[in-house]
């Protein structure tokens, strides 16, 4: 039971690591209709930025800050010069012009960094585990993670329902044309969409930092689940993230741990984890496939 | 790349510039070309890097030469995809007429160079990657690995485990090739229990399922083998899940070389690894390749360097013995097989099957004289040690 319970907050914590890659990616796409490659990009801008401040000054306030500070203003920075001038065109110069940022991203990142992959540790106060189940110790780091994620979820709520930009961001992501129409400026809309975007990626990457690998190409990584993610929750709702987040999160390291022990009560043993293990790796695509089948446009569709 | 080669042959000439000064040279003619294929770019790329200043460090010291002979090193970056791999080694072999290669690091591209290489009547001596497909039944007269056949790694791994006295291990690899042949090579001489398998996904970054699961199992020590960043984040989470300090953990040496190290910290203080060489092997052959090149290039040889440089020693043992051709490959094969060099190892022959036969050491990290986690030797886990496949090969 305590087993179970561990496997649960895991699921969660994963589950809000995407939310707040998914965030993002789901604004930009809902809103300017862009498909963004380079949201790992950004992820990565904000591991590095993080750990190199954390490396040369030593305080974890500061390298939060410039982990933030940096993913945000390279995010606007190349809204500004590249994406703006893809609004108006096919998908598929979107797609070649952000791969061909996740290009450039790594290799300046080598060129600043090295090959090397970042040391980063976890700051002071939250090192060690906390007994929250009794017989488990839980990472607090992790609980920190949960904690922050849930936090910039309502954050997110709030100001999406209850703010006047976030009416905006509604209005945009439902009735682009109107909103234009009734003389808004979009360009800053837009500029102010992708920098939240790139600020809520890099405090993903940032956070990642001293439980993941922070290295070259370490966006690429997650985005393919992000997009999943965003998939399955409707492209454009902030809502459908969270929600799909927690789904993948959850369905993706629950099928890990049990899957396995599922299996072996039917079958030999290496047979049943070998099978179990490729099932697995298959398990959030699948709850994609069947999303889709069910809802074809995801479980809460932004555009009308 | 273009301007990266280019440099190199700066380096090269720059290398055997006293020499041309030395009118023997100038009779001897144009220097041997040697082929190096390998992954400079990419979260590998330091692999490649080590590996290529290694096998130049091996040429300088030796003025230019290898064995005698005057060689040139002409080095490409397969970017870890075996298809550039495969255009590189053509361009090889068709316009700079190359017959001599080596320099592959990852399995899956040495498979798309390597026939290519042989076909043409090639020479292909591996710095690093020997998968069984050329150890066992279709192992080839001219293909020579230096570094192991990889399941030795683990096989080593397995026998460390059986030699620390942990009788039940949870094992856990990546869901690929290589990491099926992990699983499989410690299997083969570990002799207690296993208590948990577990294939993990190679995008995998979260390992907390998995940790909670290694603590469920409660055994004596895991077993992982997560090569590059993905070990990384697998030793991070490990600490933070508090198993650090309960379970220990038995590695081979491609999840904790001096790289991964100084990215994981003390968190990797305690681990035990098995590998065939180490920086702090006290012989004069490993203190000499370790002074050199650190002064050289200002740190800490990995593994891999030294595997660079045993490829350059054996190569330039070959060559002392062929009086510099490639082009007659039977007197080649005869002068590569008595391994006739010096290497940092300490003993190395080649098996029937061209791959070594070496000894195998346990390492552990410990903090070293700067306070820094640092790999010590600890004793012998392996004498003599071979591979199982050599039995199938008939050469």
């Amino acid at each position: 039971m305590a087993l179970l319970l561990e496997q649960l907050l895991n699921g969660l914590q994963l589950g809000v690591m995407l939310f707040l890659l998914a965030a993002g990616l789901t604004l930009v796409f809902g809103i300017m209709g862009v498909i963004n490659l380079a949201h790992g990009s950004l992820y990565m801008v904000g591991a590095f930025a993080a750990a190199w401040v954390a490396a040369q000054t030593g305080s974890a306030l500061l390298a939060l800050l410039a982990g933030l500070a940096a993913a945000a203003l390279v995010g606007m920075a190349v809204e500004l010069v590249v994406l703006r001038r893809l609004y108006a065109r096919d998908h598929l110069d979107q797609v070649l012009a952000t791969f061909g940022l996740i290009l450039f991203f790594n290799q300046g990142a080598i060129l600043l960094f090295g090959r090397q992959p970042l040391f980063v540790d976890i700051p002071e106060p939250l090192r060690g585990a906390v007994e929250i189940i009794p017989g488990v110790p839980y990472p607090a780091y992790r609980l920190a993670i949960l904690a922050v994620g849930l936090l910039v979820a309502a954050g997110l709520y709030w100001l999406i329902r209850h703010t006047r930009t976030g009416m905006l961001v509604r209005a945009g992501a439902t009735h682009r044309e109107m909103v234009r129409a009734l003389g808004v400026d979009v360009r800053r809309l837009y500029t102010l969409v992708f920098g939240l975007g790139a600020l809520l990626a890099g405090l993903a990457g940032l956070m990642a930092g001293p439980i993941f690998s922070v290295q070259v190409g370490m966006g690429e990584q997650i985005l393919i689940m992000t997009f999943v993610v965003v998939v399955i929750g409707g492209i454009g709702s902030v809502r459908g993230a969270l929600v799909g987040a927690l789904l993948v999160g959850l369905s993706d390291t629950l099928m890990r741990a049990y899957l396995p022990a599922l299996l072996r009560g039917a079958m030999q043993g290496p047979d049943a984890d070998a099978l179990a293990a490729g099932l697995a790796s298959m398990g959030v695509y699948l709850l994609m496939a069947l999303v889709l089948l069910l809802r074809p446009r995801g479980l809460f569709p932004a555009h009308g | 790349m273009i301007e990266r080669r280019t440099l190199l042959r700066v380096a090269g000439a720059a290398a055997m510039a006293p020499l041309l000064a030395r009118p023997a040279l100038s009779q001897s003619g144009a220097a041997l070309k040697i082929g190096m294929i390998t992954t400079l770019s990419g979260p590998g790329g330091y692999l490649g890097q080590d590996i290529r200043d290694a096998f130049l460090l091996a040429m300088e010291m030796e003025g230019g030469r290898l064995g005698g002979t005057p060689v040139q090193l002409l080095v490409e970056d397969d970017a870890l995809r075996p298809g550039q791999g495969k255009q590189i080694a053509e361009r090889f072999l068709r316009n700079e007429k190359i017959r001599l290669m080596t320099g592959v690091v990852f399995s899956n591209v040495l498979g798309a160079v390597v026939p290519d290489v042989l076909d043409a009547d090639g020479i292909y001596v591996s710095p690093n990657a020997s998968p069984s497909t050329f150890a066992g039944r279709e192992c080839h007269r001219n293909f020579w690995s230096i570094a192991w056949q990889n399941d030795g790694l683990h096989e080593s791994a397995g026998q460390a485990a059986n030699d620390l006295g942990f009788r039940r291990m949870f094992i856990l690899a990546p869901n690929y090739q290589a990491g099926k042949d992990a699983i499989t090579g410690f299997r083969r001489l570990y002799k207690g229990e296993v208590v948990g398998e577990v294939y993990t996904r190679l995008d995998q970054t979260d390992y907390a399922a998995e940790m909670a699961q290694i603590r469920a199992a409660r055994p004596d020590a895991v077993y992982q083998f997560h090569p590059g960043g993905l070990g990384i984040a697998f030793l991070k989470q490990y600490v933070q899940a508090g198993l650090s300090a309960t379970t220990p953990m038995v590695l081979a040496s491609p999840s904790m070389d001096s790289t991964t190290l100084a990215a994981v910290g003390e968190a990797a203080l305690g681990i035990n690894v098995t590998a065939q060489w180490n920086s702090d092997f006290d012989n004069p052959a490993s203190r000499r390749f370790v002074e050199a090149f650190t002064a050289r290039y200002n740190r800490v040889p990995t593994y891999y360097a030294q595997q660079g440089y045993d490829t350059a020693l054996a190569i330039g043992a070959a060559l002392k013995g062929t009086g510099g051709r490639v082009d007659d490959l039977d007197a080649f094969r005869r002068a590569m097989q008595p391994a006739a060099f010096d290497s940092p190892r300490g003993r190395f022959a080649f098996g029937p099957n061209q791959h070594p036969v070496q000894d195998w050491y346990l390492l552990k990290v410990e903090r070293g004289a700067d306070g820094k986690p640092a790999l010590v030797t600890k004793g012998k886990v392996l004498e003599n040690h071979g591979d199982a496949y050599a039995a199938q090969c008939r050469i």
